[in-house]
């Protein structure tokens, strides 16, 4: 894809000086006892109010993707490369700064929607449907998803509640449901570690066919393998701030010296 | 892959945006659109809705029969307690009092779970919101068609109950279909409201309990209010007879039973069940759309 990116590169994803806080409720230090929370709530600091924490999770990242690109974010844990994934989505608002993007990029992932009470039949359906897919495309899609997450090969399994599937399976049925639908800008945060050695083989051969058929993705990974194989631009994230920002093999290389790999 | 340079070189992040034509993303779509889209995630709406009741049970031996046998044991245990113990019916006949409790308090129970569903609607699925993508207002929705749905198991135990006690169907039950109809749309705007507030304050689902129940209590579950009321000063009745509550009950009760006629309901009451329902649907659908684009910030 390096030819369309040399001229006339179409920007699709424009993030400008993006800030994200969380507020987290009863995390505001002292002791979590009642009488604690009172006395929070009568000091009332100025603003800051009652026990409310923030944290100030992604701080004034910019950069800009381009059609075609697969962009790999990497960082230690509690980097912010979940949240600034998020942002990009629209699903989390910025605090300041703002996010552009060429029609609606979707996160990979399906699990908040399904419930471990329901069969996995229904599953993918309420699944399908939470993604923004038709009736008719998941009818189309059905078996092709059963089969892929390869819940069946031991069974009728599709038909019991997914609360009686290994994690594995259930991990399978998720990624199966997710990767279903077609992506504009998609978004993928760490989902190619599921299920066993013959599933990843199975959903990183999935994953790059999304990839062309999307316009932009983004990878969010610890794999270094996973990002080189599948990245040409990587994003360095650490304590919310961009750290890098350049050819895959350089922040790698940096990336590794600095975590002492 | 050094940056080649380009005529967009300079160009300001706002600027290079609107060239290409990109918005904003997660920015708040107009009303109208905001309808279609909600319009077109109906099934999902729906799906979600019955999955929620369908898990409610499902680890239950019983299964899917505590739908049903959920509800007829609460008025069991109201009737218990109303009916025989405290003795509220207070001029009101036995065959008539039964049905008349039941009835108040599946309609009551209706508003109130989907008030108490609407609270946890933003809060309870932060994880969902910052998930997926579709407009926010299908949470709520789906939470109050959920207990629309439970309701209607809940009439299945109500029929019984009212044929027991002497009431058979008649034409007045279609009655019925109208009355819930403009409760559904009224606890639906009232469920956007309170989701709106609890994804802000996640507090009120302790409080909403007793504001609820004081609710219940003022508003003739147990008891029919102008007799229970009879020589106070008359205003106090008319309040609370036009409470929402009160008129939704009041007319599923006039519907069904046969000891139960119009000289019970409020005058113009129709009208006023209307009015509630407009009222509540337009101003929560609004108020909940205006803080859309902030709800996954939990």
């Amino acid at each position: 894809m390096a030819e369309d990116n040399t001229q006339g590169r179409i920007p699709t994803v424009i993030a400008d000086d993006v800030h994200i806080v969380y507020r987290v409720n009863g995390g505001g230090g002292g002791k979590g006892s009642a009488t604690a929370a009172l006395s929070r709530i009568l000091r009332r600091d100025k603003g800051e109010s009652r026990g409310v924490r923030k944290v100030h999770a992604v701080r004034g990242v910019t950069f800009t993707a381009y059609r075609g690109e697969a962009i790999g974010l990497i960082g230690t844990n509690g980097s912010g490369k979940s949240t600034l994934l998020r942002a990009i989505a629209g699903l989390l608002p910025a605090e300041s700064g703002k996010v552009y993007t060429d029609g609606q990029p979707s996160l990979l992932g399906v699990n908040a929607a399904l419930m471990n009470d329901l069969t996995g039949e229904r599953n993918v359906i309420l699944g399908g449907l939470a993604m923004g897919m038709t009736r008719e495309q998941i009818r189309e899609r059905y078996q092709g998803i059963v089969d892929f997450s390869g819940i069946n090969e031991k069974g009728d399994f599709i038909t019991l509640p997914m609360r009686t599937y290994s994690s594995g399976m259930a991990a399978r049925l998720r990624f199966s449901i997710a990767a279903a639908k077609d992506h504009d800008v998609l978004m993928i945060d760490e989902a190619l570690a599921t299920g066993d050695r013959k599933f990843q083989i199975r959903s990183e051969q999935r994953i790059r066919e999304l990839r062309k058929e999307a316009g932009t993705v983004f990878l969010v990974s610890h794999s270094n393998k996973s990002i080189r194989d599948t990245c040409d631009r990587v994003l360095w994230l650490e304590k919310g701030e961009l750290l890098m920002d350049g050819p895959t093999d350089e922040v790698i290389k940096a990336y590794e010296k600095e975590t002492g790999k | 892959m050094s940056a080649p340079p380009s005529p967009d070189d300079g160009l300001s992040a706002a600027d290079l945006a609107a060239k290409y034509g990109l918005s904003v993303s997660g920015a708040r779509p107009g009303l109208r659109d905001y309808i279609r889209q909600l319009w077109g995630r109906r099934h999902f709406i729906l799906a979600f809705s019955q999955a929620k009741l369908t898990a409610q049970y499902s680890q239950a031996k019983l299964g899917q029969l505590w739908q049903v046998a959920t509800p007829l044991l609460n008025a069991f245990v109201y009737y218990l307690i109303f009916g025989l113990i405290l003795g509220t019916k207070k001029g009101i006949p036995q065959d008539v009092f039964v049905p008349f409790l039941v009835t108040g308090v599946f309609v009551f129970t209706f508003t109130q779970s989907s008030v108490m569903a609407g609270v946890r609607a933003i809060s309870g699925n932060l994880g969902l919101v910052r998930a997926l993508h579709f407009p926010r207002a299908s949470l709520p929705v789906s939470f109050s068609l959920q207990q629309l749905q439970q309701l209607l198991f809940s009439m299945i135990v109500l029929v019984v109950v009212a044929v027991a006690f002497g009431s058979y169907p008649a034409l007045s039950w279609l009655l019925v279909v109208p009355a819930l109809a403009l409760q559904f749309v009224f606890n639906t705007g009232l469920a956007l409201i309170m989701a709106r507030l609890g994804s802000k304050t996640p507090d009120l689902a302790q409080l909403m309990p007793f504001v609820m129940r004081t609710w219940m209590y003022a508003s003739g579950v147990m008891f029919s209010i102008p007799l229970m009321l009879e020589g106070r000063p008359s205003w106090i009745a008319d309040v609370l007879q036009y409470n929402p509550a009160a008129v939704y009950m009041d007319l599923v009760r006039y519907a069904l039973i046969d000891g139960y006629g119009s000289s019970n309901l409020p005058a113009h009451v129709w009208l006023v069940a209307l009015v509630w329902a407009v009222l509540l649907g337009v101003v929560g659908f609004v108020y909940f759309w205006k803080a859309e684009e902030r709800y996954g910030r939990g």
